[in-house]
């Protein structure tokens, strides 16, 4: 079982993200499970998405989670935010964050002694760049992509452009660019 | 004709979007809503179905969710294969038409997205409303996650419309829990699911004018118990048609469903017997326990809470020494409403288990594996005791100091 909780403001595509990873992880046999928790959350509020991935079908409905993955994709929450909560010694954290990984630990001293499990790249940036606006959900699916290594680049493109299948074509294009400029650019 | 609608043989959905597939696949004619969090996606899908030409259907949106079960109501009547969809408040405000609906033997299937009632105000999952129905005189059954969702919504319209049975039936399943949470569901084709629905065949419709007919008829004392009397007997008598059902699906799909369902029952002292998502938590609670602590656990789920399966609990729960009721709404002042059930069906038993009961999850309360292992553990506890050694009633995930109420009078 792998477990990812992702750390994101509403309206930065952190539920549309899960459901995405979801989706692809689904097309290689997988059993998955994507959600969200938010209530009556405006845009801009702190919430979490998660996911589970297994060979089996996954039984457990509980938020808890002990996450293999946190995926951070608002640069602020990396601060205010309790993301190492309910880490385990082998958690992998992918932050999003325009400062280099050693100006993001010394900044988050929960983070200190974790250099080899903290990956950064500025999916704002990234977004910007590619898709137009800040949509840090698609980038972060490419740093994911590359640090779990669960599937090939290619494979999770070729997937993603189905899953986005309902945009237009300049969308789904700059989406494979913003993917594939994280999956580069994570380190 | 309807567009088709391009579906793959494994689809990623949530038990919000599986339940709307599955009004478009049984080809309903007429929804309708006023939405209300967190059922709104259902009405809504089925809204941007009809628009976009995938069903040849009806989306009426209406005033309020009185008005949603009036409407619904009006059209059932009038001869239509008829749904809608609705949560908590929404529900409490529908309940007034509830009774009318069953008391006409009207077969609407109402998709019910659990939901904590106010106050105070919430929009996660407990069973607050789905408990607010069981007098309603409707047929209800519980999905425990997206893929049943889909499959109970295709199975209610088949046993609600069935002659013999001819009563609305709802179709619960958890706030975001289910309805939020995206997971593999392996849809039948439209063709498969439309076959095994049928069409509906109208009884009394109103639209027959060869034949006028009256709805809602005012009976006062000469009659009113005969009807209500009767209906009770249909509810009664779904149970074999509810079997049936099932036992066709499981043929065409595979998939199986039970009025009660048992999960590592075969030697089983310690049990949990829970209703909704809850259900398939605690079955990882119970594997654990065997695996790690040889604790002999295992879980009861209900999935027809109406007509409650009396006699199909006892047989679960004959072997069982030490059971644990759970029960997502607050309580009000007495134990908890399926904890009283279960414990009817037990207490006319040969074999009397200990029972207690746990008022958990309101709110959206979150149930862990944890907290299962340790209500399992607790039920050791008393088996090997041989009488209840907690209080019977016990909140479970509360903050703050324990609540529990009642002792077992032992002289």
């Amino acid at each position: 079982m792998v477990e990812i909780r992702w750390h994101s403001r509403a309206g930065q595509g952190a539920v549309s993200g899960a459901k995405g990873l979801g989706d692809v992880v689904a097309t290689t046999g997988k059993e998955v499970q994507a959600f969200a928790l938010y209530g009556s959350a405006k845009r801009g509020a702190a919430l979490r998405a998660y996911n589970r991935i297994d060979d089996e079908q996954i039984f457990n409905h509980a938020k808890f989670m002990n996450p293999d993955f946190v995926l951070v994709i608002d640069p602020a929450l990396a601060f205010s935010d309790n993301i190492i909560e309910h880490e385990s010694p082998t958690t992998k954290y992918i932050i999003t964050t325009h400062l280099s990984k050693e100006e993001l630990i010394a900044g988050i001293p929960t983070l200190e002694g974790k250099e080899d499990r903290v990956f950064t790249l500025d999916c704002v940036q990234i977004s910007l760049d590619t898709i137009g606006r800040s949509m840090p959900n698609s980038p972060m699916l490419g740093a994911f992509v590359k640090m779990s290594g669960m599937f090939e680049l290619e494979y999770f493109l070729e997937n993603m452009r189905r899953v986005l299948s309902k945009f237009p074509q300049k969308i789904i294009d700059a989406n494979m660019e913003a993917i594939t400029r994280a999956y580069n650019e994570v380190k | 004709m309807a567009v088709k609608f391009d579906l793959n043989e494994r689809e990623v959905w949530d038990g919000n979007y599986a339940a709307s597939q599955a009004l478009r696949q049984a080809d309903v004619d007429v929804v309708i809503a006023y939405p209300i969090t967190p059922s709104t996606p259902i009405v809504e899908n089925y809204g941007s179905y009809v628009a976009n030409g995938y069903i040849n259907g009806e989306f009426v949106m209406v005033e309020s969710e009185h008005a949603a079960m009036s409407g619904c109501v009006g059209a059932s009547a009038a001869g239509g294969r008829v749904s809608t969809a609705t949560s908590s408040q929404g529900f409490a405000l529908m309940a007034e038409v509830l009774y009318q609906a069953s008391g006409m033997r009207l077969p609407i299937v109402l998709n019910v997205v659990n939901r904590a009632l106010a106050s105070p105000l919430n929009v996660r999952g407990d069973h607050a409303d789905m408990y607010l129905g069981r007098d309603s005189g409707w047929l209800q059954m519980g999905a425990f996650n997206a893929q049943e969702a889909y499959d109970l919504a295709l199975c209610a319209f088949k046993i609600a419309e069935n002659a013999s049975v001819r009563l609305p039936m709802m179709v619960h399943q958890d706030g975001f829990i289910t309805s939020h949470t995206a997971q593999n569901v392996y849809p039948l084709t439209d063709e498969t699911a439309i076959n095994f629905v049928g069409k509906i065949q109208p009884i009394d419709d109103m639209l027959d004018f060869s034949r006028p007919i009256t709805y809602g008829a005012q009976t006062e004392e000469d009659w009113h118990f005969e009807h209500k009397a009767k209906q009770h007997k249909a509810i009664m008598d779904s149970m074999p048609v509810i079997d049936s059902v099932f036992a066709e699906f499981k043929e065409i799909t595979g998939r199986e469903y039970n009025r009660v369902e048992k999960y590592d029952m075969e030697d089983a002292d310690v049990v949990i017997v829970g209703l909704g998502s809850t259900v398939e938590t605690a079955r990882v609670a119970a594997k654990n326990m065997r695996e790690t602590k040889g604790i002999k656990a295992g879980v009861v789920a209900i999935r027809c809470f109406r007509p409650f399966p009396y006699e199909e609990v006892r047989e679960a729960l004959k072997n069982a020494k030490a059971i644990a009721v759970t029960d997502r709404s607050s309580p009000g002042g007495a134990m908890g409403a399926f904890f009283n059930e279960v414990s009817a069906a037990m207490y006319t038993s040969i074999n009397r288990p200990i029972v207690t009961n746990f008022i958990y999850g309101l709110g959206g309360r979150d149930f862990s594996i944890e907290e299962g292992e340790r209500i399992f553990a607790e039920q050791q506890v008393h088996a090997d005791a041989g009488y209840i050694t907690t209080e019977i009633q016990q909140f479970s995930g509360l903050r703050g100091p324990k609540l529990a109420f009642f002792k077992t009078e032992r002289s």
